[in-house]
């Protein structure tokens, strides 16, 4: 197989060797149900405790206070349907925006059409920052739920948490943010940002995929989401995937430990990438915010060219990256997220994402930006746009 | 995703380009919905044959792979030929396309009878079975609802 460059890190990631070792045994070894009672099944009761501790220390919360899911879009289902339903009597008003992952715009617009929500769902400014005033003006008596965002999972832009944490506090409401690309990517204190809660999902931050959790303050108002056993704490039905629980421990830890210096290793890749693709392609712009923004993240546009085009391309040289055109997404519109910035449609249809990971090095960046403007020029040559730009030009 | 015969003709695309003082040209599609596609005919006024034809496209995998097909089977063929290459044609030439994907072979279509009504408009001639083209081609598509 000939070498693959990954630069797909937002969409998944490689789980790590450390992880699936520290996995194994709980397949086969250490497989009791832990809601056992004999002392076989102890090692997979420490080994949740132990994993939750992990991932409890991530955020600064308390072991208590993480509940595991089946991945992030059952957490943000969660935190919204069953937050509404404990507190429909208070009032029935959300607070979203439009750049939302569809886990809570689609869940959102089900409580909407079939359980009576009002939703406000915020505008964003050009790089993908929610305005504070905006939030303020939207809080009405009946706004029981505040949920925005930590971080883009398309333009990486990393929204005003600490800021809306408060707002939200003032107001008693409660905030819930979906964390899923910011969860041990950039710090997080819980109590210091004032997160009710918060969803996260193991598989982006190389650990397996099919799990995740949702932290919810103690205290906190919220139903049951999955009724049944009475695991963790009777919020969440059915037995706990201990492998994956484990996993997403290791996982956590790894993250922690590596964040600063992956951070700074990544960010400076990140700005070199953008630099090479500002400098040498013409027509391009940089989506989301510059500073603001997840440290393994590039988002342009390309314009007068499709995105889809683009990736398969790329793909022809080994390169995995992802498009927000309508042609990746299943349906005629180009990604939401890139129309809420405010960008045409056609400039939109012509988006490219690349994610880093700690592993991706200045050559895998070199060698795409390279094949890159070689892909770019070939099909601006078959585009009908440009043609009629350069005609426009003369 | 796509068939091997639709990655040969995305890769390596036949007939890109234009045609200077084209006997027909036609545009359809547009950017909004990501795929526009412009059909440039060479066609002899005598024996109304297609001589050459080139495309340019912007556009998915399969728009840019239906457009290639489409210039490959119009070429050598007479306007009345060239009436009967439909969506369906381009198609089966390409061993199918993914369900999202039919409507880039609608656009093939609809490129070549634009370009080939802009001929017939240029000439003061009527073709047998050709409409005035579509201003947009997502005229009455509509997503489907989860």
């Amino acid at each position: 197989m000939k070498k693959i460059i990954y630069l797909d890190n937002a969409a998944t990631t490689k789980t790590a060797p450390e992880v699936v070792d520290a996995m194994l045994p709980y397949f086969t070894e250490a497989y009791g149900n832990p809601s056992s009672v004999y002392q076989f099944s102890a090692q997979s009761k420490d080994a949740l405790m132990e994993a939750r501790g992990k991932i409890a220390n991530v955020l600064g919360a308390k072991k208590e206070e993480i509940y595991f899911t089946a991945g992030g879009s059952e957490a943000d289902n969660w935190a919204l349907k069953a937050t509404f339903e404990a507190l429909k009597d208070k009032g029935n008003h959300i607070i979203t925006t439009k750049i939302e992952h569809h886990a809570i715009l689609h869940t959102c617009e089900y409580l909407e059409k079939n359980r009576g929500a009002k939703i406000t769902y915020l505008d964003v400014d050009e790089n993908g920052l929610v305005r504070l005033e905006d939030l303020k003006n939207a809080i009405t008596p009946e706004t029981i739920l505040i949920s925005i965002m930590f971080a883009n999972n398309e333009i990486g832009t990393i929204e005003p948490i600490a800021e809306i944490g408060k707002i939200a506090k003032e107001n008693g409401i409660l905030f819930h943010t979906d964390a899923v690309q910011a969860f041990a990517q950039v710090p997080i204190n819980v109590n210091e940002m004032n997160i009710d809660m918060l969803s996260s999902s193991a598989h982006k931050i190389n650990g397996p995929k099919g799990i995740g959790f949702l932290y919810i303050r103690k205290g906190v108002k919220i139903r049951s989401f999955v009724h049944g056993g009475a695991q963790e704490r009777k919020r969440r039905a059915g037995t706990e995937n201990v492998p994956g629980i484990v996993g997403y421990g290791v996982a956590a830890e790894l993250a922690l430990n590596t964040m600063e210096a992956r951070i700074k290793k990544e960010t400076e890749l990140r700005d070199y990438m953008i630099q090479r693709i500002e400098t040498e392609i013409p027509y391009v712009k940089v989506n989301g915010d510059r500073v603001k923004r997840l440290p393994n993240n590039v988002n342009v546009s390309i314009q007068f060219i499709e995105g889809e085009s683009l990736l398969l391309m790329l793909d022809s040289f080994g390169i995995c990256a992802s498009s927000g055109s309508a042609c990746t997404s299943g349906s005629l519109d180009p990604s939401h997220v890139l129309l809420a910035i405010g960008l045409p449609h056609e400039i939109a249809h012509g988006s490219l994402r690349m994610t880093l990971s700690a592993e991706t090095t200045k050559e895998d960046i070199d060698f795409t930006v390279d094949k890159l403007k070689g892909i770019v020029e070939t099909l601006r040559k078959m585009s009908p746009l440009y043609e009629d730009f350069v005609k426009k030009q003369k | 995703m796509y068939s091997e015969k639709v990655m040969d003709h995305f890769t390596n695309p036949r007939n890109v380009g234009e045609i200077e003082n084209a006997s027909g040209v036609g545009t359809v599609g547009n950017a909004k919905c990501g795929d526009i596609m412009r059909i440039f005919l060479d066609i002899d006024n005598d024996t109304h044959i297609i001589k050459d034809c080139k495309f340019k496209t912007f556009g998915c995998g399969a728009a840019v792979a239906t457009s290639s097909m489409a210039t490959e089977l119009v070429i050598g063929k007479t306007i009345e030929e060239a009436m009967q290459v439909t969506n369906k044609a381009v198609m089966e030439a390409l061993d199918g396309l993914p369900p999202v994907k039919v409507h880039c072979s609608l656009l093939a279509e609809e490129a070549i009878h634009a370009a080939l009504w802009d001929y017939a408009q240029k000439n003061g001639i009527e073709i047998e079975g050709l409409k005035e083209p579509k201003k947009d081609i997502h005229d009455g598509e509509e997503e489907e609802e989860y």
